[in-house]
């Protein structure tokens, strides 16, 4: 007998329905979404195009799109030695990434400096940009860096969008105090 | 052979200014007693003689010895295939020489390192600036006195930038260690 409700749903005329959370919902969109900002910059760079290749196909998780184009791209895989002449182009770059922005730093050298302990690298990336995951290797393998973007796409998911979304952006000079 | 026979040639035009080929394992070297004249002799070289490739210009710190700089110039003939080496010593009080970009382009950037790295500058060069560290970086970082590590300086619009943390030292390799743990690169004491 069929069920008569207010509000009907027949599973036999109309196609399966997955009911969710907004929040939920959004997540998983921009999960499988990420576009990557490949901050290239030395020896690590190679292993992310290895990555982007087809033998570690990061376009399986739907990342393949490495804008080079900071306004369109979710994170910033800052891959290979930061020097301080180039730390001042990172933070303008990251500066201009919309939220909400991830960063990886892949890699010894954007992690903390690498084997390089001088006077013209910069120690480690997260001195002027606030970093998600650090990936280990010099350089680190294709699959550490799959590693990382997957532990990215469940970080993503566990994050409160709606909450966040009410806030004005960190870019804004005096954000209000949630009502 | 056809080094040492262009080197005496640049010896014949300039006489006591140059010192007397010294040759080392196929490698001819010439001193050059005054780097006031440095341009003029490479132009000699350049045009005369056919040095028409400028390989290197480096600078070496002879700390505590005076002169205290020394520039090196790698010449190289394309045409001929010999190379020659010039050496000139610029003091610490002065620290300045004449460019020779006008002789070659290509000395430009490596004069720009030179000044970045070492501090000697270069009189008339079209555009002297610090080519490796940013602008405004107060030290200059090869000189013998400055630390691998780096001094505290400011960078601009970003952070400021702090000495390296070296644990210890610098860590070196040992080369011909039987495996690869004793080739490790680990601080190294006298001992080890």
């Amino acid at each position: 007998m069929k069920q008569t409700a207010e509000i009907g749903y027949d599973s036999r005329v109309e196609t399966d329905v997955v009911v969710t959370k907004l929040d939920a919902a959004l997540n998983w969109f921009r999960k499988y979404s990420l576009w990557p900002m490949p901050m290239g910059l030395a020896c690590c760079a190679i292993e992310l195009m290895g990555t982007g290749a087809s033998r570690y196909d990061i376009s399986r998780f739907g990342m393949e799109v490495m804008r080079f184009s900071p306004r369109q791209s979710d994170v910033m895989i800052v891959a290979g030695t930061v020097t301080y002449k180039m730390a001042q182009v990172v933070k303008r770059i990251y500066d201009q990434m919309a939220e909400p922005k991830w960063v990886i730093a892949m890699g010894a050298c954007a992690s903390t400096g690498g084997m390089y302990r001088s006077y013209a690298v910069f120690q480690g990336v997260d001195n002027i940009i606030p970093v998600d995951f650090y990936v280990a290797g010099c350089p680190p393998r294709p699959e550490a860096l799959l590693d990382a973007l997957l532990k990215l796409q469940q970080k993503v998911m566990r994050e409160p969008l709606l909450r966040t979304l009410k806030k004005p952006g960190p870019a804004l000079p005096n954000p209000k105090p949630a009502a | 052979m056809p080094a040492l026979d262009l080197a005496n040639r640049l010896r014949e035009k300039f006489g006591d200014l140059l010192s007397p080929p010294a040759e080392f394992r196929g490698e001819v070297t010439l001193k050059l007693g005054d780097a006031e004249r440095a341009p003029e002799v490479c132009s000699f070289a350049r045009k005369e003689l056919g040095f028409d490739f400028l390989l290197d210009i480096t600078s070496i710190d002879n700390c505590g010895e005076d002169p205290r700089w020394t520039i090196v110039y790698h010449l190289y003939g394309i045409g001929h295939g010999c190379h020659l080496r010039l050496k000139t010593d610029v003091s610490e009080e002065k620290s300045e020489m004449p460019t020779v970009t006008g002789v070659w382009r290509t000395a430009d950037w490596h004069e720009r390192e030179i000044y970045d790295l070492m501090g000697i500058r270069f009189r008339g060069h079209p555009d002297l600036r610090r080519i490796i560290m940013w602008e405004g970086y107060p030290f200059f970082p090869l000189r013998k006195d400055f630390p691998l590590a780096g001094k505290p300086s400011d960078l601009p619009d970003v952070a400021f930038s702090k000495p390296a943390p070296l644990e210890g030292g610098p860590f070196v390799t040992a080369p011909g260690g039987k495996d690869a743990v004793e080739r490790e690169p680990r601080m190294r004491t006298p001992e080890n």
